[in-house]
């Protein structure tokens, strides 16, 4: 399928939501808004695959392309493994002006069989950018080649920059991991607890957060998609029995496709906030029954949920002393618009405003149970308009990602990172637990009286 | 003299370089008033300025224009048109700074002429200067990049001299290479003040990036070059140019302006601080300043102390050409010896480098050969393998997103020179005892004991 087709493909999704809702005609449109040169931000479709492939840590992933897109982005994001470290090696062609002109295809082969020889990696996913998909480089063609010659799976990945957004870039990882790699390998240990988790990238070691609450109820993960992954259990990921999608929108139609191809359903779920956790082993035991496991797996998940939240209801009331009556901005989007507002709520924090950018229908509903009908719902907030709220005492602090970090800094309110970029992991019950204790730390640490007080001279 | 080796391998593993449109970007950031503009794809922005953003840990005020698969085909004019009119309508920038990429490049994008129909098109635009820099991802890296900008910079901003208008003696310019920290120019201002003199340094990250608190929220970039003060360059009556890559640039003033020029290809260690400040005194007029003569000897006893621990030292050092010259060429004034050289880019000027031979590669070719040293000096990247190797390792150059203060780190002049003698001399330190085995009779009366 060429990419145009692909993305006219992938943009058709009757699994998403927010397609759903849709007419036929605004659907066909797809849903990559067009960006506003000049007013954009965030990652290419390039970005956005190697985000979603790169965590597949025994492969090796290879930049085709000018220095640009491998020089300035690898070695930027923390998605941990349990043991092989080849993913995090940033391997590029490193195009030059002579390559530009005479055509990078030779090239590109040469570094596939250096790669193929020093690394013996079970895979090289091989990443089509910008430049070589103009001068008309055929990615597809050598990567085919070059898995006969080297007997090792060289899989293309075409999903260059201007294609699109990092969204669409995750959506064509999806993709390639249906047409090259899902199904390509079948395990010799199949049981009847066994799913995978699509959408989980394992950053700062969140998979491992919640894999165990997995492991006391007997349920196996197949594979991973692709958090701490190797390549033959992504390989053999057709041979699960459910498959449990993580916030991502993006990856739908990866999970949506798995089921019309190998009868393995799916729900929907997250692991940010405590009812949602309880929600997702919950929702994934009775699918799990429903697919074959022993009927008492349900009593047994509802056991598990019972003493996990009044664990952790208990440990997160020392800090309802530092956060109650507290008001937070949260700038996030998406489920992170709401799911951890409970546990916020519970400890007697305000939300004064939560974004919904990029939330579901489903994700504002979500809001409404929480904080009524009246939820302070907003779309973007200007950063001169979010600087102006923190710095006039409207929030306390602001939960968002890197990009408006310094917005709040500057403002000289404390600021919490709960996007991909941060360095604590937050995921399931003890990720609630440690978000929570981030934010007290924050709240109170000692240097906002300081940093605010005006020098004494001044007035 | 060392040789200029490149790498024979299809695969760069463990990039070194940096793009050339991220170097010119870069660049733009020293300016007062400026959003800089990379023509390209939105993922040519973003990577460059999340890279910007873990080093300064500050907001970057980068943009794109966005250019999807269409726009590529049909041509970039209408998307570099848009995104000019929505950043002037959107933040009012006083300099709009345009880096193109590969994707345009590759395309055979008439900027410059599509940039003078824009003006044509648009009067309301007069008041924002346009400044356009050639920077392909494929030509060159970070260094590169930067050159060309701050040329484009001089070339497009700067103003003949009227005629008859008096040279001002007092007001030399400074044009700072992309080796230079926020905490460099402070240090070479000082220097210069000290003498009498005023600077107008070019590009001025220490105005932008020193890291600092405005009162209120701006989104273009806060402090840095003003615009007025380019145009008014060319009434200097000195131009210093730090790292050789700003030589085209001095070059450009100085056909353009007659601004004579000074050229220093490195400014660490004694004897070029020396010549930077023996050429501000003759150029002033002035004796050397106490302060001056006190710092001097004070990098003058801190060689002293430190020497010890330089001596035979081998160095694996990786870099943009300019600060490997800085580096390496103290390191050995220091005793230490320069075993393994990895440089971005060809340039003839890393012949001067007194080791064997630079290769230009990756960090993977520097691994290779950095076996058995005593110490690793490069940018972030090289944590792993300084890991991997058990290496001392110094962090220098661009990006440093492991340590708070890249942008007050200081390497140039007696102060600087004096700051990185106790900051490698103390790694070296810590790592550098002998190790001699106990005697064997020792070990045996121990163990009857």
């Amino acid at each position: 399928m060429s990419l145009k087709a692909k993305i006219a493909d992938v943009f058709q999704e009757p699994g998403c939501a927010t397609n759903r809702a849709k007419t036929e005609t605004v659907r066909k449109k797809g849903c990559s808004k067009p960006l506003t040169p000049g007013a954009a931000a965030g990652g290419c479709a390039f970005d956005g695959a190697k985000i979603a492939l790169q965590p597949i840590t025994d492969a090796a992933h290879l930049v085709h392309g000018p220095i640009g897109c491998e020089g300035n982005g690898w070695d930027n994001r923390h998605s941990a493994s349990s043991g092989p470290t080849l993913y995090r090696s940033g391997f590029t062609t490193d195009l030059s002006e002579l390559d530009i002109i005479h055509g990078g295809e030779k090239k590109l082969w040469k570094a596939i069989r250096e790669l193929a020889e020093r690394y013996r990696p079970p895979a090289i996913f091989v990443y089509q950018t910008c430049v070589p998909a103009m001068i008309g480089d055929d990615v597809v063609k050598v990567c085919k080649a070059a898995s006969d010659k080297f007997a090792l799976s060289v899989i293309p990945v075409d999903a260059p920059g201007f294609a699109g957004s990092k969204n669409l870039g995750n959506k064509l990882a999806g993709e390639t991991l249906l047409d090259y790699v899902i199904g390509t390998h079948e395990p010799d240990d199949v049981s009847a607890q066994d799913i995978n988790i699509i959408g989980d990238f394992n950053l700062v070691g969140e998979l491992w957060q919640v894999l165990p609450l997995f492991e006391r109820l007997g349920i196996r993960l197949r594979a991973s998609l692709t958090g701490d992954a190797r390549y033959l259990e992504v390989a053999s990921a057709h041979r699960a029995k459910a498959n449990l999608l993580v916030c991502s929108q993006a990856l739908i139609t990866l999970a949506r496709k798995m089921e019309e191809r190998y009868a393995i359903p799916f729900i929907e779920g997250s692991f940010y906030g405590i009812t949602d956790t309880s929600n997702v082993l919950r929702g994934l035991a009775g699918l799990l029954v429903r697919q074959g496991a022993q009927p008492d797996l349900l009593e047994r998940t509802e056991a598990l949920i019972a003493s996990e939240e009044a664990r952790i209801w208990r440990a997160l009331e020392c800090f309802r002393p530092i956060l109650s009556g507290k008001k937070v901005l949260l700038y996030t989007g998406g489920h992170k618009s709401w799911s951890i507002v409970s546990a916020l709520q519970e400890l007697g924090m305000t939300i004064i405003k939560t974004s919904v950018r990029k939330a579901t229908e489903g994700d504002k509903e979500r809001i409404k149970d929480l904080m009524g009908e009246e939820a302070p719902m907003v779309d973007a907030i200007p950063p001169r308009e979010m600087y102006r709220m923190l710095k006039e005492g409207e929030a306390d602090i602001m939960l968002s990602g890197g990009r408006t970090q310094f917005v709040a800094l500057k403002a000289k309110r404390p600021w919490l990172d709960i996007n991909q970029e941060r360095h604590h992991a937050y995921a399931g019950y003890d990720g609630t637990l440690r978000l929570v204790e981030r934010l007290a730390l924050a709240l109170s640490n000692p240097i906002w009286e300081q940093v605010r007080r005006p020098a004494p001279w001044e007035n | 003299m060392a040789r200029i080796v490149n790498a024979r391998k299809s695969c760069a593993t463990n990039p070194l370089k940096m793009s050339a449109p991220l170097g010119g970007a870069m660049a733009f950031m020293g300016l007062d008033g400026c959003l800089p503009l990379l023509h390209g794809s939105q993922g040519c922005t973003a990577f460059g300025l999340v890279l910007l953003v873990r080093h300064f840990r500050e907001g970057i005020p980068f943009q794109t224009t966005a250019m999807n698969e269409v726009t590529t085909i049909m041509g970039g004019l209408d998307n570099l048109e848009q995104a000019i009119l929505n950043i002037a309508s959107r933040t009012k920038p006083r300099i709009v700074g345009i880096c193109s990429t590969g994707l345009v490049e590759t395309r055979g994008e008439d900027i410059p002429g599509d940039m003078r129909l824009i003006r044509q098109r648009h009067p309301e635009l007069s008041d924002t200067a346009l400044v356009f820099a050639s920077t392909p991802d494929y030509v060159g890296g970070m260094e590169e990049g930067w050159a060309a900008a701050v040329t484009a910079m001089v070339e497009t901003l700067a103003q003949p001299r009227r005629a008859r208008s008096r040279r001002e003696r007092g007001r030399i310019n400074l044009l700072a290479g992309c080796h230079l920290t926020p905490g460099d120019i402070e240090e070479l201002r000082e220097t210069i003040e000290a003498f009498g003199l005023s600077a107008t340094v070019l590009p001025d990250l220490s105005g932008s990036l020193d890291g600092h608190v405005p009162e209120q929220y701006i989104s273009t970039t806060f402090g840095g070059t003003k615009v007025e003060d380019i145009a008014g360059m060319g009434n200097a009556g000195l131009t210093i140019a730090v790292g050789g890559h700003m030589l085209a640039a001095a070059q450009a003033l100085h056909a353009k302006t007659g601004v004579p020029y000074v050229g220093f290809d490195r400014l660490t260690g004694l004897g070029p601080s020396d010549h930077l400040v023996e050429t501000l005194a003759d150029y002033s007029g002035r004796l050397v300043p106490e302060k001056l003569r006190r710092q001097r000897s004070q990098l003058v006893d801190a060689m002293l102390d430190g020497h010890f621990f330089f001596g035979a030292k081998q160095v694996a050092l990786a870099g943009e050409p300019d600060l490997m010259l800085a580096l390496g060429t103290w390191l050995t004034e220091m005793g230490a010896e320069l075993k393994a050289l990895v440089a971005t880019t060809a340039q003839p000027r890393l012949e001067l480098l007194p080791g064997a031979e630079v290769l230009v590669g990756d960090l993977d070719d520097l691994e290779a050969m950095a076996g058995g040293c005593d110490l690793l000096i490069t940018h972030s990247h090289g944590r792993g393998m300084a890991e991997r190797l058990g290496l001392p390792f110094y962090r220098a150059g661009f990006p440093q997103f492991d340590r708070l203060g890249a942008q007050s780190q200081r390497l140039v002049g007696y102060r600087g020179t004096r700051d990185l003698i106790f900051a490698v001399g103390n790694l070296l330190m810590e790592h550098g005892h002998d190790h001699v085995p106990v005697a064997p009779s020792r070990r045996m009366s121990h163990a009857a004991a």
